[in-house]
């Protein structure tokens, strides 16, 4: 029975309007914004996506969310269980809440031992916060496993995983033997969305939560210090084109940037 | 004790240096110390003697058919032995595929961390500060490293290459790459080309963007023509590469490519922040767009708030005129 664990994380939503977006560059944090939600980090459900296509195919497969965070991160599982995941786990501890991409891969490495027997793990390319995109790649350096990066197509049969690569002009095929760890890429599609049933049962699903004593850490290992955290000044002072009609606003465009020795 | 900067430069598919390469040695002649600068492929000694002309005070070459295509398994190893033999106290890529794929498992590997798509490096001793855009460019981190060696990979075109001098020379290793076949857990089994013609996005002067305002694939069609005027090649936002507007090969962005040209028209684009990590080393961008609060304008030199097509149909036609006259 093919396990995937697909490893999801929790953002401030993205789609949120730029001119509210905030820093306490005392706090080295991003300020929330009220009344929105955070959201599952748009890569990491791509990677659900990807797990529940191979769950398409063979439809044993066993699909376990795994994430890090405090409380609020369970919205995240119930929505990977809603998706059409089967299992939730969710590492929930204050000392490991400042984790860095280190810390962050050992530590959903020590759960994924737990876990095992594991064929797949499944983590999108970035996340959409902190966007360093490096957990996936060093998750399997610690486990010791192979990784395949930015994937548009992932296929897993008889012990080995098929993916498609997205390179810059074009992609590429290559294989793996499982385990293995896959990152996707937003080429792969849209992740589905929830069906009202399947909400109504992710709800009622048991999340087991793990701690740090219970995964034998002892907080979390950093290696690299946040030193600053701000926004950057962007002091561009913009010519808006006047004109009576969109089309006198397309020739005094041209004119202007042709002064501007620009064409 | 650890010193001096490893830079990892790259061959480009015509198998000339790739000009990330000489960013990256602007980038370590900028933090001080002995520039050590390793290339690793298939058929790349001969371009060692470009390393020493661009400053790299030593070349480590790795030319080998093993490495012919970047492939993860076959260069951390050798990555790794580098590293080690040099004993840098910074490692630099570039935010490149081979980047983005090698600078976190060599990370790994060697015990330590990395920070990726730096914008900004400085040394204070041998401390190394990495300033990289997050929040989909909306805000900037800057790390220091708790360990040795320090990894950043750098973003495209924000560090200068060096002033070329032929007369320079380095001292030049040649090394095999000693990989082994048993170690190659992944394989590569296909490769296709995405075509795309014209003019290279990266190499562009002119850069000619459209969004999902432009409504659908035909649009673009008077966005390949006011190019084509222009001289330049034409983008796409990623809402537009993932509704199968336009190929994935052309979207602009932090998934996708960086560009640096002269002149930058964004078409019915938004300016989601992750859009405007592909182009916020641009000093020229011209928005049109219909909402008078897109984002877009606040990065923007020149605005016009309107209807796209009505806009462009009239600059095109205006564009003509004045290249004729």
């Amino acid at each position: 029975m093919p396990h995937i664990v697909c490893c999801v994380k929790q953002v401030p939503d993205p789609e949120a309007p730029a001119s509210q977006f905030k820093v306490d560059e005392a706090a080295k944090k991003v300020v929330p914004i009220p009344g929105v939600q955070p959201v599952p980090s748009q890569f990491d459900t791509i990677g659900v996506e990807a797990a529940l296509r191979v769950k398409d195919k063979v439809p044993d497969t066993t699909i376990t969310i795994l994430t890090l965070g405090p409380d609020a991160y369970k919205d995240t599982i119930k929505h990977c269980l809603a998706m059409g995941a089967d299992e939730g786990v969710h590492i929930n501890d204050p000392s490991l809440n400042d984790a860095d991409h280190w810390a962050t891969a050992e530590i959903l490495a020590a759960a994924i031992k737990k876990l095992e027997p594991v064929d797949l793990i499944i983590c999108g390319r970035q996340a959409v916060d902190w966007d360093m995109g490096v957990v996936g790649s060093t998750l399997a350096e610690i486990l010791g496993l192979p990784v395949v990066t930015i994937a548009k197509d992932v296929q897993m049969e008889g012990g080995k995983v098929t993916v498609e690569r997205v390179l810059l002009d074009g992609f590429e095929t290559v294989e793996a033997p499982t385990p293995c760890v896959v990152t996707v890429s937003n080429e792969l599609g849209e992740p589905r969305y929830p069906q009202l049933r399947q909400i109504m049962t992710a709800a009622r699903k048991e999340v087991q939560v793990l701690t740090a004593s219970g995964l034998g850490l002892d907080g979390a290992k950093n290696r690299v210090n946040l030193e600053a955290l701000f926004v950057p000044e962007t002091a561009v002072e913009t010519e808006f084109i006047e004109a009576d009609s969109a089309r006198e606003a397309g020739e005094k465009l041209a004119v202007r940037l042709r002064e501007a020795k620009l064409i | 004790m650890a010193n001096g900067v490893l830079v990892f430069g790259e061959a480009a598919e015509d198998g000339t240096l790739a000009p990330v390469t000489g960013e990256l040695i602007g980038a370590a002649k900028s933090l001080g110390g002995p520039v050590t600068c390793a290339l690793l492929g298939a058929g790349v000694e001969g371009l060692a003697g470009d390393c020493a002309a661009l400053g790299a005070d030593k070349v480590v070459v790795v030319d080998d058919p093993a490495l012919k295509d970047y492939l993860g398994d076959a260069y951390v190893p050798v990555g790794e032995r580098i590293c080690k033999e040099t004993d840098p106290a910074v490692v630099l890529f570039g935010q490149t595929m081979m980047g983005r794929d090698l600078a976190p498992r060599l990370a790994a590997r060697l015990g330590t961390a990395v920070a990726m798509d730096c914008v900004e490096l400085s040394l204070n001793g041998d401390k190394l500060l990495a300033t990289r855009p997050c929040y989909g460019g909306s805000a900037r981190a800057r790390y220091s490293f708790s360990g040795m060696p320090q990894i950043a990979t750098l973003r495209a075109k924000v560090y200068d290459p060096p002033e070329r001098d032929p007369s320079r020379q380095a001292e030049v290793v040649k090394q095999p790459a000693g990989v082994s076949a048993d170690s190659l857990r992944v394989k590569i089994t296909g490769r296709r080309k995405e075509a795309v013609e014209g003019v290279r996005l990266e190499d562009a002067v002119v850069v000619v963007s459209g969004g999902r305002g432009v409504g659908g694939p035909e649009g673009f069609q008077s966005l390949e023509e006011l190019a084509g005027l222009l001289g330049g090649a034409v983008g796409a936002s990623r809402a537009v590469c993932d509704l199968g507007w336009y190929p994935v090969a052309t979207q602009i962005g932090l998934t996708g490519k960086v560009v640096t040209p002269d002149l930058y028209i964004a078409v019915a684009i938004s300016g989601a922040s992750q859009h405007m990590a592909g182009i916020s080393q641009v000093k020229n961008i011209v928005a049109i767009n219909k909402d008078p609060e897109a984002n877009i304008f606040k990065s923007s030199r020149f605005g016009v708030v309107g209807d796209w097509k009505e806009v462009i149909a009239a600059f095109t036609e205006k564009v003509r005129e004045l290249k004729a006259g």
